[in-house]
């Protein structure tokens, strides 16, 4: 690609704050502010933190029954999904690999649907051909913003009460300084908090309204990445990939019941067989003993020596105040307690397999 | 007493023929915030571009390259327990080997101040 990285409607401001801009899935985004990583990972842990998330894609379906028609391209009941609630899923495809993971909400007169990225590309058309009957239309004109942490409710509360209404994964329509948002209650980093969608002409004005509370402050790309690690959330293109399924990936608690037993979505022979034998490796929470961070590809040993897998996301967590890591590990190892070694620049380093998540979820439900 | 700096951004503080080793404050900028170290150990000899350390920030992980010949004759075993320091004093308390010069005619070939600050515009 020879295009120039695309620009949010927030560019100037994070380049007035003092932002790192890297190029991220084509996009200008700041991957971190002078308060640094670590900082903001704790201030959205300990207080409030500000993610500009607009590179994400934005999608309104439109029609009769999207909830249902959906359920033929993910494995989720969205049929089920009432009007004023989210839920998180993903696409799979024929062979029960991941295309994407989304974030769809029941808007009430249309579906609103929230894709990565780097997938927008591929989700929007993938819609749009399979959704019969369906208006698909991705939003090219409103900024995504999330507020997240345990003072995220007062930060965005103090603008917006209807804000505090909410519970996790509700969504609603309210008016911020005067302007119609959607606000919903939920986001990727493990903390309370809110994804709150602005029409672009008005989102830096409202950007700056939230970080002028005094809990809450900007955080970039990369204390997003350490915030969802340490709340063990996966990282499509690291951790999940089309050819990894929805039960390898540790994620058959998104696949509801109804699904899990009539099937009918994509891949729906295959996710089903894992569910009954397994599957033939499973995504867990590692944790290196010593301090040497374990990056994606590492690979891990059995405490007798043989490869069982590979690390997928890792890194330091500055809340555990010390490396994790998620990864993949061969069937019939995972178990929570199990001891096995990572091998960081050719030497053997102990590990331990844990539960995941790192750190426990803070969600308001 | 004189301070050399090689594309690498480490500084190499010589005073005979024992040399001081550490990153530059602009190395220690780039990498972020210092959460692990790995060093090599007194007695190892290495050659000039050898891989001699490993430095994790909370982003990545960056190899320190020898800028010159020698013999580790101390390992700042301080840094283990602080890699912070790493970012606050890295032309300083966070110096990372004290080295035996093994051909300190190498020295010739890296920056002084002018010249590196020249080379980080």
């Amino acid at each position: 690609m020879t295009d120039a990285p695309k620009r949010t409607p927030l560019y100037d401001l994070h380049v007035e704050l003092g932002g790192k801009i890297v190029d991220f899935a084509g996009w200008d985004m700041p991957v971190q502010y002078p308060l640094g990583i670590m900082g903001e990972h704790k201030q959205c842990r300990e207080k409030a933190a500000l993610f500009d998330v607009s590179h994400m894609g934005q999608v309104i379906l439109k029609g009769d029954n999207v909830g249902e028609k959906l359920e033929a391209l993910c494995p989720q009941a969205f049929a089920a999904l009432k009007e004023g609630k989210a839920r998180y899923g993903f696409f799979t495809n024929d062979a029960g690999g991941i295309m994407d993971d989304l974030i769809v909400s029941n808007a009430g007169d249309h579906f609103f649907v929230v894709v990565n990225a780097s997938m927008r590309h591929q989700d929007i058309p993938h819609m749009a051909a399979n959704l019969d009957g369906v208006e698909v239309t991705e939003i090219f004109d409103r900024a995504l913003v999330a507020v997240q942490g345990p003072a995220a409710e007062n930060v965005v509360g103090t603008l917006c009460p209807a804000a505090r209404e909410l519970k996790f994964m509700e969504t609603t329509l309210a008016d911020i300084n005067g302007v119609e948002c959607r606000i919903s209650r939920l986001g990727y980093t493990g903390e309370d908090g809110y994804e709150i969608s602005i029409p672009e002409a008005n989102a830096e004005e409202i950007a700056r309204a939230f970080l002028a509370h005094e809990d809450c402050e900007a955080a970039g790309l990369g204390a997003r990445d350490s915030l969802r690690l340490e709340a063990g959330l996966c990282l499509y293109g690291n951790d999940i990939d089309d050819t990894t399924s929805p039960i390898e990936g540790s994620l058959i608690w998104a696949i509801q019941k109804r699904r899990r037993e009539d099937g009918g979505f994509p891949g729906a022979a295959r996710i089903q067989r894992e569910i009954a034998e397994g599957a033939a490796k499973k995504l867990v929470g590692i944790k290196p003993v010593g301090r040497a961070p374990a990056r994606a590809h590492v690979e891990i040993q059995c405490a007798e020596g043989n490869t069982i897998g590979e690390i997928t996301s890792g890194g330091f967590g500055p809340t555990v105040g010390g490396p994790v890591a998620m990864g993949y590990v061969a069937k019939g190892h995972g178990e929570p307690g199990e001891q096995v070694n990572l091998i960081i620049r050719g030497k053997a380093q102990p590990a331990e397999i844990v539960a995941l998540p790192f750190v426990k979820q803070n969600y308001k439900r | 007493m004189t301070t050399y700096y090689s594309e690498e951004h480490e500084w190499i503080t010589v005073e005979g023929d024992i040399a001081t080793v550490g990153i530059t404050q602009h190395a220690a900028d780039q990498l972020g915030e210092v959460v692990f170290i790995e060093q090599k150990e007194a007695d190892d000899e290495f050659e000039k571009g050898d891989e001699i350390g490993v430095i994790e920030s909370v982003k990545a992980a960056s190899e320190i390259y020898a800028p010159v010949d020698g013999v580790v004759v101390e390992a700042n075993d301080t840094l283990e327990g602080a890699p912070g320091s790493l970012n606050e004093s890295p032309e300083a308390d966070a110096w990372i080997y004290k080295v035996k010069l093994s051909n300190p005619s190498q020295l010739e070939d890296l920056m002084d101040l002018d010249a590196y600050k020249a080379f980080i515009g």
